[in-house]
């Protein structure tokens, strides 16, 4: 007897904004604690909060990227709630009237494309951090993040498998990455991911679900997930109930457990904040944070496939990071075209190169526009690609851009015929015997003639002319 | 010198007939040798009072001082003041010295009007008698056994024994209307969201609103010109029109409608209190108004939804006041639980207490839909009565409370009959209306006061009616026996 697994998502992506939701102070990471708690953020006596607009702008860049519906109105409400980490004793989130409303996000998985459902995201604050080591016994409050505007996305539960849902997050990963409104740091806890689990027999109503939180990277989802499953079907194959529960994921030990001793069910006691307006859009505001929009990754990559002739797998490299994609349009706008050739030097010599460095393609010594003039370079047959990457490498050590590595090691491509004559003239000269041999049928010697003009002309001959020149010598 | 009007005493400081630190010395003296048998102050402030006297001095020395520099004042102990015990009249805050100034504070700090101290209140503002402050009772300076009023009631008691000119209320309910009633002075609780609330600690939100409280109508519009002002750092600040509140109040009453509601005149309105009302509305007929009566049908339906809504924000308001960064913390925390539930037992008050389990309870999972909701539909209900209300006159009269002053004690073990005592004064803040309280007569030598409700904005026109009111009145000008020192020893 199968079981189906039913999986959803509930995403927390934190903001990029500069300060915080509510208040002024800054949401840098890696402060030193409680430098960046404002009066607000530590809930003085009287202190009042004010929304961040920019907070808001993200969460309507989001919503139109999933094809969400933005409504007009939106309400802050009060999570009612005690723990050091929360100041104020509530946390400032959203309830019944959400920033945005249903979308969805297309998702890739083994070839085969499906569509998974959004149900909502809304804005809320983050909260401080407990840290419990170092302090004896005792918890240590660090209350910088306190107030950091995070999107909290909820995923209907339309993902039936680890697979799926490593997708989807990633999908989500890589798109709020895209539109500029999450830097996706999942070590800094920029993108957090819980899991919703639970599984039933094919064509009976949903089972109880387990919600499983503190899994900070793709691959701990798949583990988490793999590790529930099996938990809940043991559990109802031996008649059992699941309980429904938060647990933690402990990557150590590859397990899940219950997170509360016994279940203490809080109950927010939501009720819309009083100290803040209701949240109007309008939809003049919607079309003005629309038309600031990139393209998103997905409607890239269908045109790089379909417009340029690009593989699947390199329309996936050029469009697996915002700084990627810049950095091809940037290019192919340098060159003027070229889009092929563009790609193959991304994924080929400028992707080797980044990775034996370590560098982010945003780091990268040599540009968009420096590699661009390089490519041109290519085209116009000043050098031949061969040269062109030894150019490369002199332009990463930075020795300059394309023109100056070219013209300070002389590496322009002879073109001239004449020159190219003689040096092919020297060549058959010099090897009178495998001349003789070659045209005694050994046609493999063409090669060798080949590689003899090339080292001759230091590899600068254009090897389209010294190929023409050599067959009409030796035919 | 504590019987001259505002204006009065900036002629004589402008003049410089008399210094501000002179002013300041004076009325510290009167506190000095007062207050012990009224407690309207938790904290005196001499040496910021003298400073910012000394400072009031040179700008008027320059001769570009603001008219109201020098004059001396206080605040109510729920707005933060840098540096200074903030108390909120609990003993929760005991210990807390504000690190920042609530804006109304920086706006008259701004003017440099010397800072006398911090007047006792309700704790956490939850309260119509100053009882409930751990500091003990005020007492009124109309009769030292009866209730200043409250939540305010230090700012009214200090104002009405002349300890000091004017000082700062807020006004949930009532806070700053009924005090004002019982102690004979004139306050105004000016539209929701006229004064900032950023740094007046918070105790119901939506209806929270602070003002002026001094003694009489002509005071106040100059002291209101101070305290309005936009503040971005309050979400739920207004941009008010541009108005000078001094500029109407010579305005004549001549066909302005007054309405009084039917519902007004009912059982549990002591007869003596509607007489006083009814000559005050008389008084105002003699000047020309109109007399219009009009209906408020859900008036009765006021208090319940009050008392639901606003502990139930009160509730969450106060959840930060946990012992962890500030405030009153117990001794010898075994856990974060123990932290939580000892800390707040002990620091807050019975009255406290009850608003936030009333509240908690209001917002709690199966009742919310039957209780808060319920409760904001009526506050839209009673905010209607008054919309169509004012469509028929501009300004509705009647008593501020059913009775005049209580003794001392007598309401303590009946938290609901002083409930029911707001119930002319806690409508006006479900709708966010402007309301003011001036002196109308006394009933057994306690102070009783006339209640003016205008259309939002209109505190104007509230001021022009109550000034005109105290031309022909002295009901304001009279000052309790206790407020007189000489003789004392």
């Amino acid at each position: 007897m199968r079981w189906e697994t039913v999986i959803g998502l509930e995403i927390h992506a934190q903001l990029a904004t500069n300060s915080k939701i509510f208040s002024a102070a800054s949401t840098a990471y890696g402060a030193q604690p409680n430098t960046q708690a404002c009066a607000v953020d530590l809930a003085l006596p009287g202190v009042l909060p004010v929304l961040n607009k920019r907070a808001v702008e993200m969460a309507i860049r989001f919503g139109l990227a999933v094809g969400a519906v933005i409504p007009p109105k939106s309400v802050f409400a009060r999570k009612n709630y005690f723990y050091p980490d929360s100041p104020k004793g509530y946390q400032i989130s959203q309830f019944e009237l959400p920033v945005v409303s249903t979308g969805s996000i297309e998702i890739e998985v083994e070839g085969v494309k499906k569509v998974i459902g959004i149900t909502r995201a809304h804005l809320e604050e983050d909260a401080g951090k407990s840290l419990h080591e170092d302090f004896h016994g005792m918890t240590g409050i660090d209350l910088n993040r306190a107030g950091t505007p995070l999107l909290e996305i909820v995923s209907e539960p339309d993902m039936r498998s680890a697979a799926d849902a490593i997708a989807y997050a990633k999908a989500l990963h890589e798109l709020v990455q895209f539109i500029g409104i999450c830097d996706g740091n999942m070590q800094e806890g920029s993108f957090r991911v819980d899991v919703n689990v639970s599984v039933r027999r094919p064509g009976e109503p949903f089972g109880t679900r387990t919600e499983l939180k503190n899994i900070n990277s793709f691959r701990f989802i798949e583990k988490a997930i793999a590790y529930e499953v099996e938990r809940h079907i043991d559990i109802l194959e031996s008649g059992g109930k699941i309980i429904q529960e938060t647990r933690l994921y402990d990557a150590e030990r590859d397990e899940t457990r219950s997170m509360r001793a016994k279940e203490e069910a809080n109950d927010y006691r939501y009720f819309p904040d009083p100290d803040l307006l209701p949240v109007i859009i309008t939809p003049e505001e919607i079309e003005a944070v629309r038309a600031t929009l990139p393209e998103l990754p997905a409607q890239m990559r269908v045109r790089l496939v379909n417009d340029y002739g690009l593989s699947d797998y390199d329309a996936n490299l050029l469009t697996s990071s915002p700084q990627m994609a810049q950095y091809f349009e940037k290019l192919v706008a340098t060159v003027g075209g070229e889009a092929k050739q563009c790609a193959n030097w991304m994924t080929g010599e400028l992707a080797k190169a980044l990775n034996r460095d370590g560098f982010d393609v945003a780091q990268s010594p040599v540009d968009a526009v420096a590699l661009g003039g390089l490519i041109k370079r290519i085209v116009d047959n000043t050098i031949s690609g061969k040269i062109a990457k030894q150019v490369f490498d002199a332009m990463w050590a930075g020795e300059g851009s394309a023109d100056e590595v070219i013209a300070a090691k002389g590496l322009k491509q002879i073109t001239d015929s004449s020159a190219i004559e003689k040096i092919v003239d020297d060549v058959l000269a010099a090897n009178a015997g495998q001349v003789e041999a070659y045209k005694n049928g050994q046609d493999k010697l063409f090669g060798f003639f080949v590689g003899q003009v090339m080292k001759l002309s230091q590899g600068q001959a254009n090897p389209a002319q010294v190929n023409s020149l050599l067959k009409q010598k030796l035919s | 010198m504590h019987t001259l009007s505002i204006k009065q005493l900036s002629e004589r400081l402008q003049s410089k007939q008399i210094s501000s630190v002179e002013l300041t010395r004076y009325f510290l003296q009167r506190i000095e040798q007062l207050d012990p048998s009224l407690n309207s102050f938790i904290t005196v402030t001499p040496e910021l009072a003298i400073t910012m006297a000394e400072q009031a001095d040179a700008l008027i020395a320059a001769g570009n001082a603001h008219p109201l520099t020098g004059i001396p004042m206080a605040h109510k102990d729920i707005f933060c003041t840098e540096g200074v015990r903030t108390s909120c009249g609990s003993k929760m805050l005991d210990n807390f010295v504000a690190p920042y100034d609530a804006h109304v504070v920086t706006q008259l700090k701004n003017i440099v009007m010397p800072i006398l101290g911090k007047t006792n209140m309700d704790e956490f503002a939850m309260g119509s008698s100053s009882e409930s402050s751990f500091y003990g009772a005020t007492k009124n300076p109309w009769d030292l056994n009866a209730v200043p009023g409250g939540s305010s009631g230090g700012s009214a008691a200090a104002v009405a024994a002349g300890l000091v000119p004017f000082a700062t209320g807020t006004d949930t309910g009532g806070s700053i209307r009924q005090p004002a009633a019982f102690c004979g002075i004139s306050g105004i609780k000016p539209t929701y969201g006229a004064v900032s609330r950023y740094g007046m600690i918070s105790y119901a939100s939506s209806f929270d609103q602070g003002g002026p409280m001094a003694r009489s109508a002509e005071d106040n519009a100059w002291l209101l010109n101070a305290m309005v002002s936009f503040d971005q750092r309050d979400s739920t600040s207004l941009r008010m029109p541009e108005v000078d509140y001094k500029a109407g109040l010579n305005d004549s009453l001549k066909g302005l409608r007054i309405g009084v509601p039917k519902e007004y005149f009912g059982e549990g309105l002591d007869p003596e209190v509607a007489q006083l009302i009814r000559n005050a509305i008389s008084e105002l007929e003699k000047q020309g108004a109109i007399i219009v009566e009009v209906s408020l049908p859900n008036q009765n339906l006021a208090v319940p939804a009050y008392y639901v809504l606003a502990p139930a924000e009160a509730s969450s308001n106060l959840s930060r006041f946990d012992g962890v960064r500030y405030g009153h913390r117990c001794e010898n925390p075994r856990d974060l639980k123990d932290l939580y539930m000892r800390s707040r037992a002990e620091g807050f008050g019975a009255e406290v207490k009850r608003r936030i389990m009333v509240g908690a309870y209001a917002l709690s999972a199966g009742y919310y839909d039957a209780y808060y909701l319920k409760a904001q539909k009526v506050r839209r209900l009673v905010r209607d009565d008054f919309t169509r209300a004012f469509e028929q006159c501009d300004v509705i009269v009647g008593p501020v409370a059913p009775t005049a002053a209580f003794n001392l004690g007598e309401k303590t073990d009946d938290p609901i009959s002083m409930y029911l005592a707001d119930l002319y004064t806690i409508p006006v803040n479900l709708a966010g209306l402007p309301a003011m309280s001036v002196p109308a007569g006394f009933v057994k030598q306690r102070p009783v006061g006339m209640h003016l409700i205008g259309p939002y904005y209109s505190e104007a026109k509230l001021l022009n009616v109550a000034h005109q009111y105290q031309q022909q009145t002295d009901w304001h000008i009279q000052m309790p026996a206790t407020a007189d020192v000489s003789g004392r020893a």
